[in-house]
């Protein structure tokens, strides 16, 4: 015999408290003394001649001239770049707002709203961006979510694969250069790292769909595959025009190389071909095979819920960043652009507090004019999904093996004709 | 008899080493609706296809027997709530038939205006169906969108949305508001504005023509041998439609086209609806210019019967020839009702199309064949 207990509003309120009541002692009593008696015996860094000490740090927030160097300070360690700005929080937030760009421009491609309530209320201020805490409200749902793992899966991998997923798309991002310096790994093989770090994305979703022990998405992880065969190999070629022009496969110098003109001038085909290569590495509409709703359910992540689906998602719209900003520094010229944010006066343009120097012009302008490039770049890249059904896989698996390769073979010739018609120098347009 | 080709190497027995995958297409699935398709696959192609419907049987025919004339009306149009008034129809021509009643001549206007409103209301949400299917979400979104227009027409002369419950053994329910001819045309030029603008997004677009070209090809044989109707059997090129061979109310006053195309396949099945919108918006305008002035409805006693009887009608729905048997016992409570819908028989040519095609190819050819599980099973 089963009592149903009645829901009490009086109750409930009485068992918050009584929460609170714990936390607060349990913080003072147990988790502050610890705090302080481990701060004690910890060697405090020396920033500017300031001992920075965690006594210090309510004076560090009200007093720039103590907090100023402080923040230039961490934005200059690895690790700020690394899991802040060129790194993982900045892409993770450029996704969001791409998932929510998505959704507005689709809505007004479709004759609809979209997102609209989420959030109207707070941002009173920009009533057009109505909805942008729906994004919000899915993380929340996707985390609040249970996760179920189909019977007879193979666990870690099936746990494994979103995690994967997620530090494969961060490492892509970490070999973006965003400005001058403002890269996480420069390394002189940049583009090979890329290349071999989007190999592991459908190797990863053949494992999942795999260890879903489920027939979609085995389906699913199988298109993927051949999606991949299909299209690694044109995807490779059409950048190597920009490698023979910049002679280098350092993202970094590659830039530079595109100092007087853009390669996308110089190589519309290369630029053609490796924007619809990476719309399928993407699985964006319409190659989205492996997704296939009404054929395959969900493709390889049918069997994933919650918050290993949200992880997915996310992993895959940091790849999307990844390559819409590989593109802008393949072929758009990466942060090059004409000056024209200034942080100040003209003769003291670098964003300075309190005589603090936090940027140079030089960087802010990098950073505003690879954003920008990007942003469209990828607002490009989601307009196919308005426009567009999904195509057939044979189709897919010809227009991948004999139009594209042949193509960015061309671009490719293209590419070596230029150099040794002695138009161009390897570093940069008519020898500069 | 149709005779099944496949591709050489194909297996179509299932083997003992897995090379046979069996799909279970449905009941929960985003590719099907309320019906189960159990599908073998070999690699990409599809050896063996098993429509299963009866998931949604509501025993509509039994319940008919229950219920007087009036009465059935609000029941009858649940099995195909999109095509609410095409549903209806022949039921209502077949009471007439049995009560030799006589429908007023304004009433038989008003319910070829309504009932080809709701068959395009209908086709426009089998089209947005078949966008998504093909994994095209603009084109989801805006017959579903363009749809309110019509369903602001039907709602102006019913007062209901969808389920209008409209047409009544002796003509309509109530007469059109004074306003309905204006806002009728109004609606519908903009709305064939509309469908043009479906023509560039849609019917030419190269990856929509890709994935339905020669597609699920039904030979004008194959189509005649099977039983299908309507817009299926019309793409094979066979001229049927049952408003020319058999007209009924004032059809046989009006011009309009009977749209065929030869090709038979995906995208000839998809495209053969939409161009019978325009001949649909045609004769809805027909109809509002010839329509005389006068009474709807034939009075009725209370509890209306016929004599001991049977009517067999039959009328163009949106997806094809649906028809009514009635049999009357004298009683108000008809003895026996059978539906003949078109969609049971466009299961027929399922599992005919679908072996050896590609499972890529599944959603454009289940859909193109305008099979609604919850009409089908009735």
């Amino acid at each position: 015999m089963t009592t149903v207990t009645q829901f009490s509003f009086t109750d409930f309120v009485k068992s918050l408290l009584w929460l609170a009541f714990w936390i607060l002692m349990i913080v003072t009593l147990i988790i502050l003394p610890i705090i302080f008696i481990v701060l004690f015996y910890v060697p405090a860094p020396e920033i500017e001649g300031i001992e920075i000490t965690p006594y210090l740090l309510l004076s560090m927030m009200v007093n720039p001239d103590i907090g100023v160097p402080l923040l230039k300070a961490t934005m200059e360690t690895t690790f700020f770049k690394v899991a802040v700005f060129p790194g993982f929080t900045f892409a993770a937030l450029f996704a969001t707002i791409i998932i929510f760009f998505e959704r507005k421009f689709l809505a007004k491609m479709q004759l609809r709203v979209g997102p609209y309530h989420a959030g109207r209320e707070v941002l009173w201020w920009a009533r057009n961006f109505g909805g942008f805490f729906q994004m919000l409200a899915d993380l929340l749902k996707l985390i609040s979510k249970e996760i179920i793992i189909p019977s007879g899966a193979d666990k870690p991998i099936f746990w494994a694969a979103p995690v994967v997923l997620t530090v494969v798309a961060s490492g892509l991002v970490a070999l973006i250069p965003v400005a001058p310096g403002w890269v996480v790994a420069d390394i002189d093989v940049g583009l090979l790292a890329v290349f071999a770090l989007l190999g592991f994305f459908p190797l990863t979703a053949l494992l999942a769909s795999w260890a879903s022990n489920s027939k979609y998405p085995f389906i699913g992880g199988l298109r993927a595959l051949h999606q991949m065969i299909a299209y690694e190999i044109p995807l490779i070629l059409s950048v190597l025009g920009v490698v023979i022009l910049s002679g280098s496969l350092n993202l970094s110098t590659m830039v530079e190389a595109q100092q007087n003109y853009w390669f996308i001038l110089l190589l519309p085909i290369g630029a053609f071909v490796f924007f619809i290569t990476a719309l399928a590495e993407l699985e964006r509409v319409p190659f989205d095979l492996p997704e296939a709703e009404s054929e395959i359910v969900a493709g390889w992540l049918t069997e994933y819920s919650g918050m290993a689906y949200g992880l997915i998602q996310l992993a895959s719209y940091m790849k999307l960043y990844a390559l819409a900003a590989l593109f802008v520094t393949l072929f758009m010229g990466g942060w090059m652009g004409p000056e024209i944010l200034r942080f100040g006066p003209p003769w003291e343009p670098d964003l300075m507090i309190r005589g603090h120097m936090v940027l140079t012009v030089e960087e802010g302008n990098a950073f505003f004019w690879f954003i920008v490039k990007t942003f469209g770049i990828a607002v490009l890249m989601l307009l196919p999904r308005g426009i567009n059904p999904r195509i057939k896989i044979d189709i897919l698996l010809r227009t991948g093996w004999a139009k594209l390769i042949a193509v960015a073979f061309i671009n490719v010739f293209i590419a070596l004709g230029l150099l040794y018609a002695g138009v161009i120098h390897p570093v940069g347009v008519v020898g500069t | 008899m149709i005779q099944l080709t496949l591709p050489s190497g194909i297996q179509v027995e299932p083997s003992e080493d897995g090379r046979i995958l069996t799909l279970s297409v449905g009941p929960q699935h985003p590719g099907s609706g309320h019906f189960r398709l159990i599908v073998q696959v070999d690699g990409d192609i599809i050896v063996d296809a098993d429509p299963d419907p009866g998931y949604v049987h509501r025993g509509e025919e039994k319940m008919c027997e229950y219920r007087n004339w009036i009465q059935n009306i609000p029941h009858l149009e649940r099995p195909m709530i999109a095509d609410s008034c095409g549903i209806l129809y022949p039921f209502v021509l077949a009471c007439e038939e049995i009560g030799s009643i006589k429908v007023p001549e304004r009433a038989k206007y008003i319910r070829i205006i309504m009932a080809e409103i709701n068959a395009m209301i209908f086709e426009l949400y089998w089209l947005a169906i078949y966008g998504i299917f093909l994994g095209h979400s603009t084109m989801f979104m805006w017959p579903m969108g363009d749809r309110e227009l019509l369903i602001d027409l039907a709602e102006m002369a019913t007062g209901a949305r969808v389920t209008h419950a409209y047409f009544v053994p002796g003509g309509v329910r109530n007469d059109l508001p004074d306003t309905f001819r204006d806002k009728a045309i109004r609606q519908l030029d903009y709305f064939k504005h509309r469908l043009d603008q479906y023509k560039d997004i849609f019917y030419t677009n190269p990856l929509f023509l890709d994935r339905t070209e020669r597609v699920g090809v039904l030979t004008a044989q194959d189509a005649i041998n099977l039983g299908v109707t309507g817009p299926v059997l019309r793409a094979s090129g066979v001229e049927h439609d049952i408003r020319k061979i058999e007209p009924y109310d004032v059809y046989d006053e009006l011009d309009f086209k009977v749209i065929t195309m030869k090709t038979g396949d995906s995208y000839a099945r998809a495209y053969v609806p939409y161009l019978e919108m325009y001949e649909r918006i045609n004769i809805i305008k027909q109809c509002l210019e010839k329509m005389p002035s006068g009474p709807v409805r034939t009075k009725l006693g209370p509890n209306p019967k016929g004599p001991v009887g049977e009517a067999f009608k039959r009328v163009e729905a949106g997806r094809g020839e649906l028809a009514y048997y009635v049999v009357s016992d004298g009683t108000p409570k008809p003895y026996r009702i059978k539906l003949s819908v078109p969609s049971f028989r466009m299961i027929a040519a399922m599992p005919h199309l679908l072996k050896g095609a590609k499972l890529a190819d599944m959603p454009a050819i289940y859909w193109s064949l305008n099979y609604w599980p919850v009409e089908a099973d009735r």
